[in-house]
């Protein structure tokens, strides 16, 4: 049976699920969600709810204290330096802001609720699973070939210690049949993930901090959705200015170059590793790439686009390039690759243009649902 | 989910340790003459430690959304160690208090002796004397009724409507109560009827007149007859008018004249029926806390502490009783009133004789050996509220000795800065947070404004102004339960104000004076 407490508790969260609903644009345009890799789950400070009554006025300005000191000195607990400026001292009481811990999970089922998203047609086979076996604890039976040394003197010393045969002076130890201990273990399914995300960004000298953060963020929440969606999702990351490379996932967002910029080059760099790691009779394959959209040359935007044409798309699930706007960029590339596939269903373009574009971009990008 | 079997249960079950340290704090109480209700402990862990705070100490209570808040705040401030709820004890009878499994032997006699202090509070203050003590069963019965109205009407129909009664749950009466012993209002207008039901040959604009051949001069018969029409026409006008007089039940005048659904009523009363029954806790904080500390303290000083438990019970006691910087603590406040009480009355510090004398030296050395300090504080424990209290006992010994000050903040710096130690400023300061449980006063004034079935409210302002956005939104939650527009009188920066929700926006205008009783 559920506890009252329980069901009030969940309530109280759908609330919170519905203000995180109202407020999600907000929320994901704000870099500092961002779990870092391994944490199922992110915090997200919202104001405490409170039930309006009438109640006096903004009072704290004045009271009542005790204790040491003259006319003058401070009185301790006051606002902080930096926090005066800004809002009335000491909007204190009953300001408990609220930290709402949400997995991502939840936030990702959010997401799709409100940006109206379907769930993704898988292709290629189901996904598979596997077993893996792990050692998990102790029992009192099993194979002497996994009998626990440790476990089973630290039984017959607890016992010895009981029954008071245990003597310091001379520690000697006798385990007898019950204390045996065997290693157990425990049989995990584990998914065989057969989906992959490969994010491309441009890190030439023209994408800046900024253009870089938006990069993260937008990846970020595509993750989470197609996490969301597949079991043990995979993800690479290639990066590239005039030459690419796969990188791990804090230098994807770390590294800053200069140099000029051949999109081609990472769009060989992503045909290869598809072609060496990503059977696409298996994997669902999605590839992001993300750039100011200001490429070298003429030439290398006729390679790309034949690339794209003859290696890439036949393979992948979907194909999304996102152009952020930077102040060098000419943001030429995205309309050379409208021009070249004119609506082609695999092929999703967007721009984004400052963080609050980033929902819309998402939902251009998942809307298909491929 | 607790019955009250299962927790006379548990509390049979208490481990064997703690069975005994119970039938020891209660000797020690009893001896020192603490009159308490049979106090019934459980332990619990922590989580249902918190689940209980966030019920208020009700485990039984109806279902809301804000339950699972407070406890999930309290849950992660437990867990991250920024506070820890050591003790909760309920008024009822008999009374239970929880302790926090886990706390050490030391902890758990103070905690006990503490809750025999604010069970013979409950038990015997003069404010407490109208609470329902079944109220663990009352609660239950209330919430049962809850869920039945949420399987009818709908989980969320249900409750954001106790939302929204929610927030007029501070708008009572607290000296109803004591007018009315069964916190049962008669029903309105009844009380208007009789006088003028009375055609008596009444004497209304009738000069008086010691010669009677002049009466037809002095009291002419026509002009009589107008004055009796006009004076019937306006008892006409007061009968009718709703309320007769300006109410502060506000609640309580909701649920009888709001156009509510029987459901909808009846979620008006259980909140109104809690409100009263918590009512006397907000209004005592200072005593009550007082009184448990000063017990606490003396229980454990004099007679259960051991040697080797000295060190952990002054850090838990000094705990208690600490004061944040610009903030009362009403432990500390309330055991050393009592404690001055207690002094003054023992050396016979009171009375015309003490109070006119001005030397402070010898003031200071008074000393009639009366010894009355110990009936004076069960006496002061029984008969006063915060408010009389500190009315009565801060005094500017009292505030000189215990170093209070008065704050404010510097505009320049943003800082919170020393302002003075006036006495007459400190106390006026204390007794104005404290008046009326800390709630602005609120009455219902008239039920058909400008004659169109409109509610009118006034405040009566006593200095401070109404946080005003929580009143526009206050006025919304009044709408819903009226069903017409509702307007408040009260005063915005200096100048009379009418705050009016018709339903779709907030207005407001200026008044030509300000409401006052």
């Amino acid at each position: 049976m559920i506890s009252r407490i329980e069901q009030d508790h969940s309530r109280f969260r759908e609330i919170i699920r519905g203000k995180i609903r109202q407020n999600l644009r907000k929320y994901i345009s704000r870099g500092d969600l961002i779990a870092p890799k391994g944490q199922g789950s992110v915090t997200i400070p919202m104001p405490q709810i409170n039930i309006p009554r009438f109640v006096f006025g903004d009072n704290s300005g004045q009271g009542v204290g005790q204790g040491e000191g003259d006319a003058g000195d401070p009185v301790g607990g006051s606002p902080k330096d930096g926090q005066s400026g800004s809002g009335k001292a000491g909007e204190g009481e009953g300001h408990k802001a609220l930290e709402v811990e949400v997995s991502l999970e939840e936030l990702a089922e959010i997401m799709g609720e409100e940006l109206g998203l379907p769930n993704i047609q898988r292709r290629g086979t189901q996904s598979l699973e596997t077993k893996k076996d792990r050692y998990v604890g102790l029992r009192s039976s099993g194979p002497e070939s996994l009998r626990s040394f440790k476990a089973t003197f630290k039984r017959a010393l607890r016992r010895q210690v009981a029954m008071g045969t245990y003597d310091p002076r001379r520690p000697v130890i006798v385990p007898i049949r019950e204390d045996r201990r065997y290693r157990s273990w425990r049989t995990d399914p584990r998914p065989q993930s057969n989906a992959v995300i490969i994010y491309m960004m441009d890190v030439s000298g023209s994408m800046g901090d900024e253009q870089k953060e938006m990069v993260r963020i937008e990846s970020f929440w595509i993750d989470t959705w197609l996490r969301s969606q597949y079991k043990g999702l995979e993800s690479r990351f290639i990066i590239h200015d005039a030459t690419a490379r796969v990188v791990e996932r804090e230098v994807f967002f770390r590294t800053r170059e200069s140099g000029g910029t051949m999109i081609s080059s990472a769009y060989k760099v992503c045909s290869e590793l598809i072609e060496a790691e990503f059977n696409p009779e298996q994997w669902n394959i999605y590839a992001f790439h993300f750039s100011d959209g200001d490429n070298w040359s003429v030439d290398d935007t006729a390679t790309c686009i034949g690339l794209l044409k003859n290696q890439l798309l036949p393979r992948l699930n979907q194909f999304g390039y996102g152009q952020v706007e930077s102040p060098y960029g000419s943001g030429q590339f995205i309309k050379d690759l409208r021009a070249a596939f004119n609506k082609h269903p695999l092929l999703i373009t967007s721009e984004i243009k400052t963080k609050d574009d980033i929902m819309d971009s998402i939902r251009e990008f998942l809307k298909g649902g491929r | 989910m607790t019955s009250m079997s299962d927790v006379l249960a548990a509390s049979g079950g208490l481990p064997g340790v703690l069975r005994e340290l119970q039938s020891e704090i209660k000797g020690y109480a009893d001896g020192f003459g603490l009159d308490t209700f049979p106090v019934v402990f459980e332990p619990v862990d922590y989580r249902h430690m918190c689940e209980i705070a966030a019920y208020d100490g009700f485990p039984t209570r109806y279902p809301h959304w804000r339950f699972g808040m407070e406890y999930d705040h309290m849950l992660k401030s437990h867990t991250y160690g920024l506070s820890k709820i050591y003790e909760l004890v309920i008024n009822t009878n008999p009374c239970y208090a929880y302790l926090l499994e886990g706390n050490s032997l030391v902890d758990q006699k103070l905690v006990m002796s503490h809750v025999y202090g604010h069970c013979d509070f409950f038990k015997n203050n003069n404010f407490f004397s109208h609470t329902d003590r079944r109220m663990i069963d009352v609660m239950a019965n209330n919430a049962s009724r809850v869920r039945r109205y949420m399987d009818r009407h709908g989980v969320s129909t249900v409750e954001s409507f106790i939302d929204v009664c929610l927030s007029l749950d501070n708008l009572i009466d607290p000296w109803l109560p004591f007018r009315d012993k069964k916190g049962r209002r008669a029903p309105a207008g009844q009380s208007g009827m009789a006088g003028p039901e009375v055609e008596a040959e009444d004497e209304s604009g009738r000069l008086h007149n010691v010669r009677g051949y002049l009466e037809g001069y002095i009291n002419p018969p026509e002009f009589i007859a107008a004055q009796r029409a006009k004076k019937k026409q306006q008892d006409e006008i007061a009968r009718r008018k709703l309320p007769p007089a300006p109410d502060r039940d506000v609640l309580g005048f909701l649920m009888q004249h709001a156009p509510l659904d029987a459901w909808e009523a009846d979620i008006v009363g259980i909140l109104r029926e809690e409100s009263y029954y918590f009512l006397p806790q907000r209004q005592t904080k200072i005593m009550n806390e007082g009184w448990a500390t000063y017990w606490h303290s003396k229980i454990m000083t004099t007679k259960a502490l051991r040697d080797d438990e000295i060190i952990d019970y002054a850090d838990a006691a000094s705990g208690v009783t600490a004061m944040g910087p610009g903030q009362l603590n009403p432990y500390k406040i309330g055991v050393e009133l009592y404690r001055y009480i207690e002094e003054r009355w023992n050396r016979g510090q009171f009375g015309t004789d003490y109070d006119s004398c001005s030397s402070l030296q010898e003031r200071a050395s008074w000393d009639k050996r009366l010894g009355l300090g110990k009936q004076k504080i069960f006496e002061v424990r029984r008969l006063y509220n915060d408010v009389t209290f500190l009315d009565e006992f801060f005094t500017e010994d009292f505030c000189r000795d215990q170093k209070f000050f008065t704050f404010k903040e510097n505009r320049r710096t943003g800082r919170l800065e020393i302002e003075g130690r006036s006495f007459a400023k400190i106390k006026a300061q204390m007794l104005q947070q404290l008046s009326n449980f800390g709630q602005p006063f609120i009455y219902v004034v008239d039920a058909n404004y400008l004659n169109r079935g409109e509610l009118l409210l006034g405040h009566r302002h006593e200095g401070v102004d109404l946080k005003a956005d929580y009143a526009r939104d206050t006025l919304r939650s009044l709408e819903r339960v009226w069903r017409r527009p509702v307007s408040l009188l009260t005063i915005l920066d200096d100048k009379a104000k009418r705050i009016r929700f018709d339903g779709s926006e907030i207005s407001m205008s200026d008044e030509p004076q300000a409401f006052r009783v």
